[in-house]
């Protein structure tokens, strides 16, 4: 980049740059909040909400935030939609040059987590990310994988991984109550109990998740549904006797 | 006396919708161009034809939607000559989504993409701002959209007829005008579906009335002239 020297309102010299107007980091629009993952015994289980949105309004209730990539990983993506489907674009490019060597190989979620990692951290490096935090998981040739990208380029593989809200909500439940090997309907019931912790605390949620299941066979992405949710504890019907004007 | 922005960039604050219904889709919307405070255009048509069957309601900025929509046309009739058939909705869609996210740091406008082919029938797309690509039932879109959301998630069904999904959009951009300030002007139509295009255009003095709104009079002098009622009697 070039400089050319100039003053600031203070008469401080600054170097502006020559070349065009700077690049500015974008904001988001329509957003996804978390994601929440585990590996389970045959694989890895994903869950997020369907919603999209739109500052402090829930825009759209339908949104799909995890997809399948290739045969062997899944995708789930928080923050700007409009980046994800992007993404999801760069994806399919690279799957389908993947495809065409037909070469009898296949990228694995380790290699497309890769891809994902590299693509974040040079955008950010150019001080234009895409906006969101990544979920990757898979399985291939038995090896379970589970990854984490966010936009700034902050990339790590763990047993269990969440986005935004997640990790200070979901990740210490997480912490507490996996193992190695959970079963298929203890992890189902583990991220459901995840799910409903952040419907209750996290104000963007909304109430229709996706759950998807990801093993060597294949994905298996499950109908969206709604959690039952908990009202009638004693201390809710009157909270401020006693107490007036407190909440 | 505060000086009144009547220089602002043109902005359509707008109330759009767009709906699908059992054959087709139906696009409406107002028609108030404000800069500033200034209503500049008070009969604006922002429901922009792409191709003879797909549509789009423009919102935000009246440049920037309409560049987008000049490029959109632009691009569409070449595909067209190029695939010997009409575009696909879908395909209309994806290009607005294109122009609208690759330039996402210039643009300031929400776009929805409505119209019919023969491979998937009625189908509406919404771009908001960002370039996020939302195939939906129905969308709603501009300033005026925040005071339909509840009128939506009550009155919405799938497959309703033409004439119920005409009257709903109609209905609902005319409640939009009543609260927006930057919504107004008439309500204009367009129904697409296998038959062709069909544009209709309702007058605001023809619109229900809704809460403290009464209806208009030549004048005062007629009412003042008007026979006082007669008393009531036991």
């Amino acid at each position: 980049m070039e400089f050319a020297p100039k003053q600031d309102q203070s008469k401080n010299p600054v170097l502006i740059p020559v070349d065009g107007p700077i690049q500015r980091t974008q904001y988001p629009y329509v957003t996804g909040t978390s994601v929440v993952a585990i590996k389970y015994k045959d694989g890895i289980l994903m869950a997020a909400d369907m919603g999209g949105s739109y500052g402090s309004t829930l825009r759209y209730k339908s949104v799909e935030r995890i997809k399948p990539i290739g045969k062997h990983s899944l995708l789930g993506g928080s923050g700007e939609i409009s980046d994800f489907q992007e993404i999801l674009r760069y994806l399919d490019e690279l799957i389908l040059n993947d495809n065409m060597w037909d070469d009898g190989n296949s990228l694995g979620p380790k290699e497309v987590h890769s891809y994902l990692t590299r693509v974040m951290y040079n955008r950010r490096n150019k001080f234009d990310p895409l906006w969101n935090s990544l979920v990757l998981g898979g399985v291939k040739k038995g090896q379970k994988y589970l990854g984490m990208v966010t936009m700034i380029g902050v990339n790590f593989e763990d047993n269990h991984v969440a986005t935004g809200f997640g990790n200070h909500l979901a990740r210490p439940i997480l912490r507490d109550e996996w193992h190695e090997d959970i079963s298929f309907e203890d992890g189902v019931k583990l991220l459901e109990k995840c799910m409903r912790v952040l419907l209750y605390r996290d104000r963007s949620a909304v109430n229709k998740i996706q759950i998807s299941k990801l093993t060597e066979e294949g994905v298996t992405p499950f109908p969206p549904y709604s959690l039952k949710t908990y009202w009638g504890f004693s201390s809710f019907h009157n909270p401020t006797v006693g107490a007036e004007g407190s909440w | 006396m505060e000086s009144l922005d009547v220089d602002g960039p043109h902005s359509m604050g707008t109330t759009i919708i767009g709906v699908t219904y059992d054959g087709g889709v139906v696009l409406g919307a107002d028609s108030r161009t404000s800069t500033g405070v200034y209503v500049a255009n008070r009969a604006s048509d922002k429901i922009t034809q792409l191709t003879d069957n797909v549509y789009v309601c423009r919102s935000g900025s009246a440049a920037d939607s309409q560049i987008l929509s000049d490029y959109v046309r632009y691009f569409l009739h070449q595909h067209t000559i190029q695939l010997g058939q009409p575009a696909t909705v879908k395909v209309a869609a994806n290009l607005v989504r294109l122009l609208a996210y690759n330039n996402k740091n210039m643009l300031q406008t929400g776009l929805i993409v409505g119209g019919w082919d023969k491979y998937e029938g009625g189908k509406i797309y919404g771009v908001p701002l960002g370039g996020t690509i939302l195939e939906q039932p129905f969308a709603i879109g501009g300033s005026g959209s925040s005071y339909l959301y509840g009128f939506f998630d009550q009155v919405w069904k799938e497959g309703m007829t033409k004439e119920e999904a005409e009257s709903l959009v109609v209905k609902a951009v005319s409640l939009a005008i009543a609260r927006d300030g930057a919504s107004g002007g008439v309500v204009r139509t367009v129904v697409i579906n296998a038959d062709g295009v069909t544009r209709n255009f309702y007058p605001g003095d023809t619109l229900p009335l809704w809460h403290e709104e009464i209806p208009a009079q030549n004048s005062l002098l007629d009412i003042l002239s008007a026979p006082s009622p007669e008393p009531m009697s036991m």
